[in-house]
């Protein structure tokens, strides 16, 4: 017979999982819930009354669509940049022997194994003593260097897991060097690239700590989230965090299910 | 550190095909490093030259720094500064401890009995992080918040008494205490422990699993003679991946906790961007990298696996 004590017990995995679950969405629903309310400070902590104002106006508040836009540049160029430098990267380590590959490997190890503090005060460090105006681009370059280890991760990762001998064939079949590279090589080293450009696209957006040491005077929206937090934070701050989520949520679906398509469509 | 920098790929199975030495191609790799390694010097390496030169200058902000190899300063500031570098260490660890013990579960209800829900858990975990990680921070503010439903409840469970006798929360509060800075901490970099988990334990064939109980092992025994020394990898980049950023945050400190709360990144923070004293940011900056490369070193070590990333 089952009793409840056995059944808890068999369940106890599900039961701890599923509240680890809550305990990272819980606080997405607070910022969605709390998108939608009236508060009578300057700060959107305590429940009021329910209100659409902060939805229909989500640049009503000074300076923050601008800082938005000022992430997503940031990181698009950030992105571009990373995927290229680091995509050359991974390609080197991982068809070609050099000399100093253990130098190289740990140069790209070294950024992803220590407190992002440290290279921001260094590099703070950098610009102050070289006299350079921080800003728009002192964040871009920041950005660039601790998304690049990340890429090489992600880019070698795939380019590993190839069977060299399609390049091979491609060549005894007569394509050239560049050739055999842009219709056999990076079609199929494309996932893991695309799994770099993505996720140094999400570290950018969301970076603070670098950005907060080397970004002067200029506001990126993680540096206007961090100075409303002392200031008063407006309900568009979790107007914006809301969309973001969902738009994120959305994309990943429609991923899935334009590749689950292809899946059923391709012949066995 | 040549541990930490163990070339993942080193067991590759497949060698880079061999290239006929013609001066040409040899040079390839090289160009394809350059611009990404030139990079790397200028704005990684570079500038860890220039703080370790600044943590060795004096003066002040209105005559300028020089360089007066005056390595009292990192003395001065270790001692100065020690209860927040164990604050530091004590709170990462204990948000370590509390993310493998809090992951371990959900990593394995994902890999092994989700079924056709995995993809929708996987996303579940991740999808929190398209939210900026500050605004979900000031999250925990409202959940927290003094009188509020989470920190009722709490007292009334007599949680509150527990966490009072030990000394991290005080009274009938939990923002602004330890408390509430480990549990920002934990969650913030729960899923940098959940993923890795994942991936590891994804990798073990159940068959395992059948085959110790077909040798009269039982659930217990499986978990801890096959199933968690398989996800050992995981463990240990998990734990890596969630300890390094913890220990110099400052975010969860300033945002949940108060001036009793102060971990180390805080400290430099201010001291570079608010007290403007250089050589002391630096060379705090230093003894924390200097500290986590060790403990990290050792740890590898001790785990026994180089098989990282």
């Amino acid at each position: 017979m089952r009793t409840p004590i056995t059944w808890l017990r068999r369940n106890l995995v599900v039961i701890a999982g599923l509240g680890t679950l809550a305990y990272l969405i819980l606080p997405n629903v607070v910022v969605t819930v709390f998108s939608f309310n009236n508060p009578t400070g300057r700060f959107n902590y305590a429940w009021q009354e329910f209100s659409l104002d902060a939805w229909k106006d989500p640049c009503g508040v000074a300076d923050l669509c601008g800082s938005l836009s000022l992430s997503l540049q940031i990181a698009v160029w950030a992105t571009i940049g990373a995927t290229v430098l680091g995509t050359a990267i991974a390609f080197a380590m991982v068809r070609y022997r050099f000399r100093g590959r253990g130098t190289v490997n740990s140069l790209i190890f070294l950024p992803m194994a220590m407190p992002e503090i440290v290279m921001a005060a260094s590099l703070l460090a950098l610009f102050l003593n070289m006299g350079i105006q921080l800003g728009f681009w002192t964040i871009l370059i920041a950005h660039i260097m601790f998304c690049l280890s990340f890429v090489v991760a992600a880019v070698k990762a795939r380019v590993l897991s190839m069977d060299p001998r399609l390049e091979e064939a491609a060549r005894d079949l007569y394509a050239g060097p560049a050739q055999t590279f842009l219709r056999v090589t990076l079609p199929i080293a494309a996932p893991g690239i695309a799994a770099g450009a993505l996720l140094s696209f999400a570290l950018s957006f969301d970076d603070f700590i670098i950005t907060n040491f080397n970004s002067g005077n200029t506001v990126t929206f993680p540096m206007f989230v961090w100075g409303s937090a002392q200031r008063g934070t407006p309900v568009q701050i979790n107007v914006i965090g809301t969309a973001m989520f969902v738009i994120a949520v959305l994309v990943v679906l429609a991923g899935q299910t334009i590749g689950n398509r292809r899946k059923k469509a391709q012949p066995k | 550190m040549t541990a930490v920098a163990a070339p993942p790929e080193a067991a590759a199975p497949t060698e880079p095909p061999v290239h006929k030495p013609s001066v040409r191609k040899r040079l390839v790799p090289y160009w394809l490093l350059l611009p990404g390694i030139l990079w790397l010097l200028v704005f990684f390496v570079l500038p860890m030259v220039y703080q370790a030169s600044t943590s060795v200058q004096t003066g002040s902000l209105e005559e300028g720094f020089k360089v007066t190899w005056h390595f009292q300063t990192y003395w001065d500031a270790l001692t100065e500064y020690v209860p927040q570098f164990l604050r530091s260490l004590l709170y990462a660890g204990t948000a370590t401890v509390l993310c493998l013990l809090l992951g371990y579960p959900l990593a394995y209800l994902i890999a092994f009995k989700a079924g056709r829900w995995r993809n929708l858990l996987l996303v579940l975990v991740i999808a929190p992080f398209f939210t900026s990680f500050l605004i979900r921070t000031l999250a925990w503010k409202t959940i927290l918040a003094d009188g509020g439903p989470v920190v009722a409840v709490l007292g009334k469970v007599g949680f509150l008494d527990v966490t009072s006798w030990l000394g991290v929360t005080e009274g009938d509060r939990v923002l602004a205490t330890p408390l509430a800075v480990v549990c920002g901490l934990t969650y913030n970099f729960l899923p940098f422990m959940i993923l890795p988990l994942y991936t590891s334990l994804e990798r073990i064939d159940t068959r395992l699993h059948e085959a110790a109980g077909d040798l009269y092992a039982r659930p217990a025994t499986v978990f801890r003679k096959v199933t968690f020394p398989l996800s050992m990898p995981g463990v240990v980049s998990g734990t890596l991946l969630t300890f390094i950023p913890a220990s110099g945050d400052y975010v969860n400190a300033e945002l949940l906790g108060s001036a009793d709360t102060r971990m180390i990144g805080n400290v430099i923070q201010s001291q570079y961007l608010r007290i403007l004293d250089y050589p002391t940011a630096a060379a705090l900056s230093f003894i924390l990298m200097a500290i986590v490369l060790i403990m990290v070193t050792i740890y590898i070590r001790r785990a026994g696996t180089e098989d990282l990333v």
